[in-house]
């Protein structure tokens, strides 16, 4: 009888715990460190926020773990990637969260990508023989700066609404936010600028929101197809068409392996550059604006490194040969690229052999 | 609506017209003072132009925008030159819809998102395709086993496609949801599971209603396409029920005991009380099972799963005869996050006690396996399972057993399985087989618990 009086008193305090904390603050549990930094940056000490992938893991593949179900039963909003990123792991945790108010559809229930810029919609058929296809379009989309603070706010119209009476406060961190991301969009477009073009391979489907934005070529993938693992007639495919192109860089997550992509380098003297697509991919990135402080920092100095130029932007799209043309322009300068979309070939071929810089 | 469209293209013209004759006027000015430096003029006939590329590109977009919400009110397919209007291009050889019938859907507001589907989206066939909508998940997973060796005791058919499971999932209103898993094999059809989860009761509540495999230990939770074996344990064979286990008709509430120490999940079940284990000999002969799962991490990447089960229902030996299992289960896993999708342990055993009422006795038998299953690869896997059962009514005939399998997944929809499997039965004959399993699925199976 003591012991279940004891038992009880534990459960009373427990509970009445849980009470307190649910009143100091609106807990947020987003299911990456992306969506949990934003909503940081945005709900600030009004908030409790919870990541349930870390982002030094591929967030298509997380365990389902019941200590995530026990963050989903307590949480006051649950922020999604959506897109079906999290198609293999989220929804049982929802179901067993206990949590009416974060089911699907339910208002505490925030799907991030349905305001943002979705790219590589499929149209037409589509089946699993295109490898793990997603048909809602590309779920990497936080990877460009318009896209974060599409989200931002979004979550800050979601936390209005949750806590009306903090919405001043919320919006007052959502210019702060703006403030702080187009000032580093300004400071990463120009430092990224004379590399406009720049071809490069990736082993994922990552990028293409970070291309976009950034304007990179992204031009072939370790990956056959999104989801299957590099097969030895691809790898060479990719081995010619990085020579005959000149891509000296190669993209990988930090969740991959690099043994392909480490073959691939030594047969093309590219660079393997393991570039983090998610805040906490290193320990350095803790928060969405230093995710492109240390990725563009970190392009840059590869695409110095390996000496990759622009000249992608010279011929037609992608899959051109001409292999004599190209490696004459290898040599063009990236202070002149501005000026070469109004030059045609001749002029062109007056500026080889300028030293680059 | 033509004479709507003849105002747009009049309207874009007037436009281009009025901003030209605004731009003009600066420029004219600009160019009378023949002093003023030949650069700045050029600079500002730049800005001007640049300007005014701006401004037309921003009618444009707004032109294409309206035209595209008059091809959607028209039912036409907006003009080639309209990029806001992302649509799929339309299923060749669909017949025309029947007049007053819409051809579009609009995407409902919230839907939409920059680069989504926007506007309309076409409707393939008529009215009805818009139940598609709301179809469920729907997938087919092929289960097919083959067996080499002799085995007397228990055999296998060479080949055969064992199951072929189908499953429909879908939300069903804003309180629950539903999951039908049907199960053909050569026996004929079964509902494996068909059952209603109410995923918004209050206290917490999680309520199953509808046929379900009884939460005794794990093996019987689970669906063979999720089994990391190509069969089942002896234990599950002797005393557990087999492939079809304890999977029966009933309800099942589940709580989570809130603690600061590790997630505690009770569930407490009823069934009508028929299985293969259990016979239902009048109506008041329920099943009731109870099970305590315990789950902790230990760091970010290993945890431990401990469980413990209870289910007492009457059996086929007699009236009012009992039968009552308690079952012990231990899971470690480990799974490095920056390697998760190469490397994973799961090692786990299972022990179950059944003590079966006869007329004249009241026999227990004991039975577990043990077993591993590494990730050594991004595709591969490796396993062990050591099994040791001895039969239900009958504590002295102990069978025992062990397997080696490999695993190879061409991609997470399909899979194929070796297991060398080497059993000695009570009888004193020993099977040395080779089991092989191709596993196979199509469309959107749900992702499993944990």
């Amino acid at each position: 009888m003591k012991t279940l009086t004891r038992f009880t008193v534990a459960i009373a305090a427990v509970a009445l715990l849980g009470v307190s904390e649910a009143r100091a603050a609106l807990k947020v549990v987003a299911t990456t460190q992306d969506l949990g930094s934003i909503a940081r940056d945005i709900g600030g000490d009004k908030i409790q926020v919870d990541a349930l992938a870390q982002g030094y893991q591929d967030p298509h593949f997380v365990e389902p773990k019941p200590s995530f179900i026990l963050k989903l039963h307590a949480a006051n909003l649950l922020i999604v990637v959506g897109r079906e990123l999290e198609i293999g792991w989220l929804p049982p945790l929802i179901t067993q969260s206990r949590n009416a108010k974060i089911q699907p559809g339910s208002d505490a229930y925030l799907d991030a990508s349905l305001t943002a810029k979705i790219l590589e919609i499929p149209t037409g058929q589509i089946t699993r023989a295109m490898g793990d296809v997603h048909p809602l379009g590309n779920p990497h989309y936080w990877l460009s700066p318009s896209n974060g603070r599409r989200i931002a706010q979004a979550i800050q119209q979601k936390l209005s609404q949750l806590d009306p009476a903090n919405a001043a406060y919320f919006a007052q961190r959502f210019a702060d936010f703006d403030r702080r991301l187009t000032e580093g969009e300004k400071q990463w477009k120009s430092t990224m600028a004379p590399y406009k073009g720049t071809k490069i391979v990736s082993y994922h489907r990552s990028w293409p929101n970070f291309a976009d934005e950034f304007g990179l070529d992204v031009v072939g993938y370790v990956e056959p197809k999104p989801g299957i693992p590099p097969t030895p007639s691809h790898t060479l495919d990719l081995i010619n068409e990085m020579k005959r192109q000149n891509i000296k860089i190669i993209l990988v997550e930090p969740y991959f392996d690099l043994k392909t992509p480490n073959s691939i380098a030594r047969e093309t003297g590219a660079k393997v550059l393991v570039m983090p697509p998610s805040v906490g991919g290193v320990p350095e990135i803790k928060d969405y604006v230093q995710l492109f402080d240390y990725d563009v920092k970190l392009l840059v100095s590869a695409f110095r490194q390996t000496g990759s130029n622009p000249t992608a932007r010279l011929g037609p799209p992608s899959e051109f040969t001409g292999s004599s043309a190209r490696s004459r322009r290898r040599s063009v300068s990236p202070i002149s690229l501005n000026s070469l979309w109004i030059l045609d070939s001749r002029e062109l071929q007056s500026q080889v052999g300028r030293p680059w810089n | 609506m033509s004479y709507v469209r003849r105002a747009l293209w009049l309207a874009r013209h007037v436009m281009v017209v009025v901003v030209l004759s605004v731009l003009a006027g600066p420029i004219a000015a600009s160019a009378q003072p023949a002093a003023a430096p030949a650069q700045e003029v050029r600079d500002e006939i730049d800005r001007l132009r640049n300007e005014f590329t701006a401004l037309r590109q921003q009618y444009d977009a707004r032109m294409n925008a309206l035209e595209a919400r008059l091809a959607a009110i028209e039912g036409r397919p907006a003009p080639e030159a309209a990029p806001a209007a992302q649509q799929p291009p339309a299923a060749p050889g669909v017949p025309s819809p029947a007049a007053g019938q819409p051809t579009r859907v609009e995407v409902p507001a919230g839907a939409t998102g920059v680069g989504g589907p926007e506007g309309a989206l076409p409707v393939y066939g008529n009215v009805s395709a818009l139940s598609k909508i709301f179809n469920p998940d729907v997938a087919v997973i092929g289960n097919f086993l083959g067996a080499a060796g002799r085995n007397k005791v228990n055999p296998m058919p060479a080949l055969e496609l064992n199951e072929a499971e189908a499953s429909l999932q879908a939300i069903v209103d804003p309180y629950a949801r539903a999951d039908f898993f049907l199960s053909v094999g050569p026996g004929g059809i079964d509902i494996e599971e068909g059952f209603i989860t109410f995923t918004s009761l209050p206290g917490g509540l999680l309520t199953k209603v509808g046929k379900m495999r009884g939460q005794f230990g794990r093996v019987n939770t689970m669906h063979s396409h999720v089994l990391p074996w190509a069969d089942r344990p002896l234990v599950t064979e002797n005393l557990v029920g087999g492939e079809e286990g304890i999977s029966d008709a009933g309800i099942s509430v589940s709580k989570l005991i809130l603690n600061p120490w590790m997630f505690l999940e009770a569930t407490g079940e009823v069934y009508r009380g028929n299985s293969t284990i259990f016979t239902s000999h009048e109506r008041s002969d329920l099943t009731y099972l109870a099970r305590l799962r315990g789950y902790r991490d230990v760091s970010e990447s290993s945890n431990i799963d401990l469980g413990t089960s209870f289910v007492s229902g009457k059996n086929d030996k007699g009236s009012g005869l009992t039968t009552r299992l308690i079952g012990l289960d231990a899971t470690f896993r480990y799974r490095p996050l920056r390697r998760a999708i190469y490397r994973r342990l799961l090692a786990r055993t299972e022990l179950v006690w059944s003590r079966g009422e006869l007329p004249d006795a009241a026999p227990t038998s004991f039975g577990m396996y043990a077993g591993a299953d590494y990730q050594f690869a991004r595709r591969w896997f490796a396993g062990a399972r050591y099994d040791s059962s001895e039969r239900a009514f009958a504590p002295t005939l102990n069978d025992k057993g062990g397997s080696a399998l490999l695993t190879f997944w061409p991609s997470e929809f399909s899979q194929v399985r070796g297991q060398y499997r080497r059993t000695r039965y009570a009888e004193g004959t020993t099977a040395n087989e080779f089991l092989f399993q191709f596993l196979f699925s199509i469309g959107a199976h749900g992702a499993h618990t944990f």
